[in-house]
Order: C-alpha cells, then sequence, then structure tokens
C-alpha cells in the first residue's frame, strides 16, 4: 500500500525532473539555433507544467503523510521528495530567467562566444540528471560525484566572470549582451546547486552522512 | 445498480465534490434517526455508500458507528425497544421496506465482526454452510466456491492442506479472514467490517487490511474502525460522526488533511475522543 504510493511518488519526480532538464536543452540549443518560438514555449508552456507538477506532488505526500504514517526510511525518502519538488520548481523558475535571457541574446551579434554558456550548461544538465538517478538507485557515489562538479561550475563562472567584466570595461555596446550572459551564467550555477542540494539529501537517505554546508570537514 | 441522484441537501457538512462525479451508489441511507428507546442514537444521516470503494466510519466510542453499520443489514432487528424513521436503501430499495426479505437483505449484505467467530466446525463446513442453506447441492460448485472464496480471503495457501480441519484451531488472523471467506463464499455485494482488527496482532491486521484492498475490486465496503491510521491506509471515503450525527464525509485523503469541521479537526489531532 504504502511502497505503492511511494512509487507513484517517485515516479511523478522523475517525470518534473525530466521536464526541467528538456527546457534547459531547448534553451540552449535554442540560443544557439536562434529559435524564438522554442524559447517562448518554455517560458509560456513548460515552466506551467513543472508548477503543475510541484501543487500535484505537494498534495501526494501530504496525502501520503497523513493517511499512511510512514517511519523510518519511508519517511525520509517521502521528506526528500517533498523538498526535491522544492527545488525542481525552482529551477524550472531559473531556467525561465535563463531563456528571458537567450530572447535577448538570440537577436544580437554577439561578441563573445556562446561556448561558454553551452560548456557550462552542459555540466549543470548533467548533474541535474545524475542527481535524480542517484535518488532513484540510492546511488551514493554517484550523488557523491554530482557534488564534485559544482567546483567545476563555480571555477568556470569565475573565470567567464572576469572575461565578461574585461570586456565591457573595453567596448561599452557590449554591456547589454554581457549582462544577459552573466544572467545565464548565474541561473546555471543556481541550477547546478540545487542539483548539488539533492545529492546532499541523496547521500543523507542513502548512508546516513550530512555533508550539508560541509559537515563532514 | 442505482445512479448516484440523491444529493443530501440538509447535511451542510458533506463535501459535495466527489457527488459530481458520475459513481454508482450501492446503499444509501435518507434521513435516518434511530432509537434505542428514548434515547436517540442516529440523528438524521444522509450517506452514500459508492460501489467497489471503501467506506471507512470513525468517531469516538458511542457516536453511533456501530449502530449505523448494523443497520445495513438488520441486525438491529433483534435489538427489543428500537426505533428507526428514514430510509436505508440496497440498489434504491428500502431495505426496511414491507417486500423486504431480510435474509436476501444479509445474503447481500455481509458482515465481519470484531472478534473471529468461526462456527465449530471444520474450515470446509464454514464455507460450505451458506452456500447449503441457499439451496445450492451440486458438490463440485460448492467445492468450487470453497476455493474461491478462501483465494479471494487470501487463505487458500495456508489451509489448502487442512480443509477437514476444526477451524478454531486456526490461528486469531486465519479465523478472521476465514470469517471473511465464508461472508464471500455467499457472493455478497456489500460487505460490513465492525472493527475487524480490534483483536488481532499488527502481522494479521496488515494482512486484513491488505485484503480489504483487494477486496474493494469485487465488493462494496463499509468498515467501522476505532483505529484512525487504519481508516485512513484502506478507505477511499471517510465519514466522521459524533454524538450520533454525521459530521463530515468525503474524500479520505481530504478528511485526513484539510477537514472542514473544526470536530473532525479536533478529533483527528487527538483532542478528544
Amino acid at each position: 500500500m504504502l511502497e505503492e504510493k511511494i512509487t507513484v511518488l517517485k515516479q511523478k519526480i522523475v517525470e518534473s525532473a525530466n521536464i526541467v532538464e528538456s527546457m534547459l536543452e531547448k534553451c540552449i540549443n535554442s540560443l544557439v539555433n536562434k529559435d524564438e518560438n522554442k524559447l517562448n514555449e518554455v517560458i509560456n508552456i513548460d515552466e506551467q507544467k513543472v508548477n503543475e507538477y510541484e501543487i500535484e506532488l505537494d498534495e501526494l505526500c501530504t496525502n501520503v503523510i497523513a493517511q499512511y504514517q510512514p517511519r523510518a526510511k519511508n519517511l525520509r525518502i517521502i521528506l526528500m521528495i517533498l523538498k526535491m519538488n522544492n527545488d525542481l520548481e525552482r529551477m524550472g523558475d531559473h531556467v525561465v530567467n535563463i531563456a528571458e535571457s537567450c530572447l535577448y541574446l538570440i537577436n544580437k551579434t554577439t561578441r563573445q562566444s556562446l561556448n561558454d554558456i553551452t560548456q557550462i550548461s552542459e555540466i549543470a544538465r548533467t548533474m541535474l540528471k545524475d542527481s535524480i538517478s542517484s535518488f532513484i538507485k540510492e546511488d551514493g557515489a554517484l550523488a557523491k560525484s554530482v557534488c564534485e562538479k559544482d567546483d567545476q561550475i563555480d571555477d568556470l563562472r569565475k573565470k567567464y566572470f572576469s572575461r565578461l567584466v574585461a570586456d565591457m570595461k573595453e567596448d561599452e555596446d557590449v554591456i547589454d549582451q554581457s549582462m544577459h550572459i552573466i544572467r545565464i551564467i548565474g541561473n546555471l550555477e543556481r541550477i547546478a546547486d540545487l542539483s548539488t542540494n539533492i545529492c546532499e539529501d541523496v547521500l543523507y537517505v542513502s548512508e546516513g552522512r550530512v555533508i550539508k554546508h560541509h559537515a563532514s570537514e | 445498480m442505482a445512479i448516484n441522484t440523491v444529493i443530501p441537501k440538509k447535511n451542510r457538512n458533506i463535501d459535495d465534490s466527489f457527488y459530481r462525479e458520475m459513481k454508482f451508489v450501492r446503499m444509501r441511507t435518507e434521513n435516518l434517526n434511530f432509537y434505542y428507546g428514548k434515547k436517540q442514537a442516529l440523528k438524521d444521516i444522509n450517506i452514500n455508500i459508492y460501489q467497489n470503494h471503501s467506506t471507512a466510519i470513525i468517531g469516538p466510542s458511542g457516536c453511533g458507528k456501530s449502530t449505523l453499520i448494523r443497520l445495513f443489514n438488520r441486525m438491529n432487528d433483534l435489538v427489543p425497544n428500537t426505533r428507526i424513521e428514514g430510509g436505508i436503501y440496497l440498489d434504491d430499495k428500502d431495505i426496511n421496506g414491507p417486500k423486504a426479505d431480510v435474509v436476501e437483505i444479509r445474503r447481500k449484505v455481509g458482515m465481519v465482526f470484531q472478534k473471529p467467530n468461526p462456527f465449530p466446525k471444520t474450515i470446509y463446513e464454514n464455507l460450505s454452510y451458506g452456500l447449503k442453506i441457499q439451496g445450492i447441492n451440486d458438490k463440485t460448485l460448492i467445492e468450487q466456491k470453497v476455493v474461491e472464496s478462501l483465494q479471494k480471503a487470501a487463505l487458500w495457501d495456508e489451509v489448502k492442506d487442512r480443509l477437514h480441519d476444526n477451524a478454531l484451531g486456526l490461528s486469531g488472523g486465519q479465523q478472521q479472514r476465514l470469517c471473511i471467506a465464508r461472508c464471500i463464499a455467499v457472493e455478497p455485494e456489500v460487505i460490513l467490517f465492525d472493527e475487524p482488527c480490534a483483536s488481532l496482532d499488527p502481522i494479521a491486521t496488515a494482512k486484513i487490511e491488505e485484503l480489504i484492498e483487494e477486496l474493494e475490486k469485487y465488493y462494496t465496503i463499509v468498515i467501522v474502525t476505532h483505529n484512525m491510521q487504519q481508516a485512513s491506509r484502506v478507505s477511499e471515503y471517510t465519514a466522521f460522526m459524533y454524538l450520533g450525527e454525521l459530521i463530515e464525509f468525503g474524500k479520505t485523503e481530504k478528511i485526513f488533511t484539510v477537514p472542514k469541521e473544526k470536530k473532525t479537526e479536533e478529533y483527528l489531532s487527538g483532542k478528544f475522543g
């Protein structure tokens, strides 16, 4: 009875994560291919779907807790799904921010290379994907590897940030687009952070270790 | 099979959102009042029991939940000095009406009690008894029904090699499942459970709960229970009763997460009862 409900919750959270992941992929591809329609789709349609999942999952989790009084691992899993649900909804919002800036950028001939964005977004997307599979498989090692990737993103962000600042100092005309690129990179970094959050919880559920805020150090 | 058309108007506490969905109502009561002598035990009860769903009735002791469920197959007929007003309908026919046949009603509406009460006979006889009373003499048919009902009651694997042993030799949980099988054997439409797990240990309770969920596929189920958690686990609809009144009725998940009535909220959070 409870097991079946938890399986449904897991399925739903994976569905929601898949939407977020494909939104991000769609965004970056559309930026490269200059596809305005796809970007509008992300902003107006896809995010709505994630919001609907959030409400549905919230309600389902509350019902399962009220009806079945889960204990021990079952309780930890359900609480985790609730938190992941929240994180995924936030990620959806970040993707929308990215899509908005992409809409601005597709109409400009950017001097800066879009490679920076695609590189960071690829890492962030993999992190999101791996965080969800680490949860489903309860794979602590995979979760740990995601947490480690977060440093890569931070390093890249710092590197690109100083380069963009230098560009702006050199040429005032690129300020607008550079600000949008910074916004995109910032949002990608937040998506990576939220994926890390998920993995920290996975490590807690699977190994019982708290590694949040460098607690293990 | 009656399509739900009656929406209780009087009862302000009824969550009627689900009435909008088309559902089959197997049993319903209409302005049901019941008295033990001068004491009124049930006040204006309007409730629908949906086919192939389980409905739990919860509430503190003395709220009338057992009285209500016992009225569903006229068990209170035998209690002297009682009076009933209003209607109880099974498939839109008044079960207390002049044409109602009490034996037929009790066949259609089976009941499982708090304490397992198998007959002091063999397991096989416990099941074949009801069939024989119905006039079924075909041995193969009886045998087939015995096996079927034991399978449905998830007892077959445990007793298949000792069908001719005395039923009283079974454990409490097995005896209760035997009673459920006995009830199923005569092919009822509705099964009433009055505190079916009250005298069982947690493992036997879990088995019965799983079984009830399984039985929903074939039967309409009403379960009275003191155990709120049990109600929340097994039922699709929950009715909360207090002092003879139906305070709130609705989808179980709604009742247990966002009840509309203050009394329900207080009872569920353990403030009284």
